[in-house]
């Protein structure tokens, strides 16, 4: 709702009754028309110029009011410290992480535990040395059947019966797990044991034991361990 | 003072220079000299001497380890922030059968047990401007089997449950603020966790250097570092659940959400095995690197939501060995 105030000169001296009020109506026309009765002897220019800044008021109070129902943006201040703390310290954890030693080193595993299947050509030497350290380590009979077994199964289940032992943080994989029956996880658990001799040799007794315990299917994650070579950020 | 006299006697002018063993009497301090120019050069000399000093050490505990050979005590692990970090009690012990039966259990099953493909919307918030446009398209490519529609104004709210009903799987959402795309949020749909990032360090494929060709059709793999907290296994488990289950090996394109510091940075490449020994990277797509802010459990909602995880800077960044990720 919109008023308007009337200023006469003859009140200049009282401050406080100086300015004399009335409540238009809510009709833009009829506010038009109070309008005219009210500054009836008042300038032609100065009651056009009224009539104008009332019409500007009343469109933008209709706006706020559309606006208002809308969704409104809300605007958060930054913090400049923070913000700049949050910058070093992000480029510190870049630096940190070695993104590319990181990738390469988690293709290679992955490359060893045959995820890959035989795309790749390479695993002959892999597999050589597992044999080796198989025939080394146990009795050859029952271990070079489960070496014909590996060969003559298919690529995809091979890819999971073995993958389900290694150390994945891929979740892609994991539903391999979950897929997985128990003898063969018990079978191919030796077997791997050995061939992963490389990185998991603390932690594949362990399992070891720990998975003949429980019958059901366990899953591992990867935890990326800090080479502890050089690291500016400390 | 005896050390402010000789101070008054070398310290003048251009400075004289330093001798070659200069002993400072233990009661004096460089701060006490009133003179700058003088303090500045006892002080420097000072620092001389501390760098004399540790030399001297180091090279007398390299001829003792030498000295001693094989029968050396092993090189000190030097400490770095992941050393000392402040040991998180929700760390996820690899074989934690809790853990495992939650995640079975959880939003993200059926995507694991290969029930549902993934589909993914991709937006942003009401007029993006050309980096965020075109950032929205290469991860569109980036991640397969995603669409990508523009927001003129409509409620996100209300576009959830049209989202729902056309079996879309997951949804991001950019968020831009002068013209750089700084938010993201990443809501799995049929009624899954919200999770806010905030999104820093852009980089548009043309600004990556080196980089080759376009991402091609093919699924990628997915590699996902050092998520160790039961907070930062969802998230992982989140970003899994945007790519299909089966990576198509022959497409040799590999997506790496790599955590560090609770800032996770996002690479994508295409790798090739030169040796057995050797592999090469090639990054091509985006990069960005996000920081968690919130995780939210049902579906996209500010007010009513229930928050699972507010990062509040007053208590969790306190400590700088704390990490929550």
């Amino acid at each position: 709702r919109c008023y308007l105030y009337m200023k006469t000169i003859e009140r200049a001296a009282f401050p406080r009754r100086l300015w004399e009020r009335v409540l238009l109506s809510k009709n833009y026309e009829k506010a038009l028309e109070e309008i005219d009765e009210n500054l009836i002897y008042w300038p032609r220019f100065i009651r056009h110029k009224c009539k104008q800044r009332f019409t500007k008021i009343t469109q933008y109070l209709i706006r706020i009011r559309k606006l208002t129902l809308k969704r409104q943006r809300k605007l958060v201040p930054l913090r400049r410290k923070i913000e700049r703390r949050e910058n070093r310290r992000e480029e510190k954890a870049l630096i940190a992480a070695q993104l590319d030693n990181a990738i390469e080193k988690e293709l290679l595993e992955r490359l060893k535990q045959d995820t890959y299947g035989d795309i790749y050509n390479f695993p002959i030497h892999a597999f050589d040395k597992a044999l080796q350290q198989q025939d080394a380590e146990s009795e050859s009979e029952s271990d070079a059947e489960r070496e014909e077994d590996d060969d003559d199964e298919d690529v995809d289940k091979r890819e999971f019966v073995e993958a389900e032992d290694s150390e994945l943080s891929d979740f892609e994989d994991m539903d391999k797990l979950e897929t997985s029956s128990e003898e063969e996880q018990e079978e191919e658990e030796e077997v791997d044991k050995k061939a992963s001799h490389s990185k998991s040799k603390g932690k594949t007794p362990l399992k070891g034991p720990a998975r003949r315990k429980r019958p059901y299917i366990e899953i591992e994650y990867e935890e990326e361990t800090e080479p502890s070579t050089k690291t500016k950020a400390a | 003072m005896a050390g402010e006299g000789r101070g008054a006697a070398t310290g003048d002018g251009a400075g004289p220079p330093a001798p070659e063993r200069v002993l400072f009497p233990p009661t004096f301090s460089v701060s006490e000299i009133k003179n700058k120019q003088r303090r500045h050069f006892m002080f420097l000399r000072w620092k001389q001497q501390q760098r004399k000093e540790k030399l001297a050490l180091k090279k007398k505990r390299r001829k003792e380890r030498e000295a001693l050979g094989d029968k050396a005590p092993p090189k000190a692990v030097p400490k770095t922030i992941e050393n000392q970090r402040v040991y998180d009690e929700t760390t996820v012990d690899p074989n934690d059968e809790e853990v495992a039966f939650d995640e079975a259990t959880d939003e993200f099953a059926p995507y694991f047990n290969r029930q549902t493909v993934p589909k993914i919307l991709i937006t942003t918030s009401d007029r993006p401007r050309g980096r965020t446009v075109r950032f929205c398209e290469q991860l569109a490519t980036v991640i397969p089997n995603s669409h990508v529609y523009y927001r003129r104004g409509l409620a996100l709210k209300r576009i959830i449950p049209q989202c729902i009903a056309r079996d879309f799987t997951d949804l991001i959402v950019i968020n831009e603020d002068r013209k750089i795309p700084n938010g993201l949020v990443l809501s799995h749909l049929p009624d899954g966790p919200t999770a806010h990032f905030r999104m820093s360090s852009v980089r548009l494929r043309k600004e990556i250097k080196r980089k080759g060709k376009e991402p091609t059709e093919h699924v990628p793999e997915v590699i996902l570092n050092n998520f160790t907290t039961r907070l930062g296994h969802s998230i992982g488990r989140m970003f899994a659940a945007l790519f299909p289950h089966d990576p198509q090996f022959i497409g040799r394109q590999v997506a790496t959400f790599h955590n560090q510091r609770d800032y996770i940075f996002f690479r994508f490449h295409r790798y090739i095995f030169k040796s057995e020994k050797k592999v090469g990277i090639q990054e091509l797509g985006p990069r960005f690197t996000l920081k968690l802010r919130s995780l939210q459990k049902g579906t996209f909602d500010s007010k009513y939501g229930e928050y699972e995880w507010i990062h509040k800077r007053r208590e969790m960044d306190t400590s700088r060995r704390r990490f929550h990720l």
